[in-house]
């Protein structure tokens, strides 16, 4: 018989991970729509990796804008262990 | 441009001001650790005054030493992949058998309670995101980081940890797999 899903639901969820990044290939994405199109577990798995993908790139406009840096306490320590290092 | 680089030779007294804050951050969205990180800094400075001789010039003082900095990420990120006895994640797909490849019934997504829009830019979201996270492999997490918060373009990624491209795909799918039950649990279906 013809498996007509034509990949396993842990290589739709593969897929749908990388086109997350919408670095999945035509090919992928293709197989990716049939089996969705077939199979409700990966069709909810697949709706939701979608807000979350949503969630991170919130996460990840925060974190440009955020810098870490250091205290001036900090720095002194840095440069103090420098000195001792190379007396 | 300042003097040291133009006189091709290096002004370490000035290295703390000038590099510093920039080694640091550089760090931090990597490794996800202050500490860890200012550790790295630190050993990036005694690694670039010890080797201050090799220094030709073709590059500027920071392009130096964050490529030293490099090093010490790729080192540490070979220490943290070699570890052994490190808890694997648990996937959700049978792995051999009959049933290779479909679901674990346990394991199953669930319909979400609450997944509204409107919850996107809530504060505490976003520090349950942090906390699952830093639940992750620290392997899985480095990986994930980059790709997804700090949004590096995977073939650099793959340069920058000397990692292949499906080995890449792999840990952001395992990644991903955990991140989304642990989201599951603990936020969308609190």
């Amino acid at each position: 018989m013809i498996n007509f899903k034509s990949i396993t639901c842990s290589e739709a969820n593969e897929i749908c991970n990388k086109a997350q990044y919408n670095e999945a290939s035509l090919l992928e994405k293709v197989k990716l729509t049939v089996h969705i199109s077939l199979c409700k577990v990966c069709s909810l798995y697949s709706k939701q990796n979608k807000i979350l993908t949503q969630t991170f790139k919130h996460k990840a406009a925060d974190c440009k804008i955020h810098r870490h840096t250091l205290n001036d306490e900090e720095k002194k320590k840095f440069e103090e262990e420098l000195k001792k290092h190379f007396k | 441009m300042n003097k040291a680089t133009q006189n091709n030779t290096l002004a370490p007294h000035l290295w703390i001001d000038s590099y510093a804050d920039y080694l640091y951050n550089y760090a931090v969205a990597r490794v996800n650790d202050t500490d860890l990180a200012k550790d790295l800094v630190q050993e990036t400075f005694f690694a670039g005054l010890k080797s201050s001789k090799n220094f030709q010039g073709k590059s500027t003082e920071r392009t130096w030493l964050i490529s030293i900095l490099k090093r010490k990420v790729i080192d540490y990120y070979r220490k943290i992949n070699s570890k052994k006895g490190q808890a694997e994640v648990r996937m959700s797909f049978y792995d051999s058998g009959d049933n290779e490849g479909d679901w674990i019934e346990e394991r199953v997504p669930q319909s979400w309670k609450n997944e509204t829009e409107k919850d996107i830019e809530n504060e505490e979201l976003k520090s349950q995101i942090d906390i699952c996270i830093d639940n992750l492999p620290e392997k899985y997490a480095v990986v994930f980081r980059m790709k997804t918060i700090l949004e590096i373009e995977t073939e650099d990624i793959c340069k920058e940890l000397e990692i292949t491209s499906s080995n890449l795909w792999v840990m952001i799918h395992r990644a991903r797999t955990q991140l989304r039950s642990c989201m599951e649990q603990n936020w969308f279906n609190k």
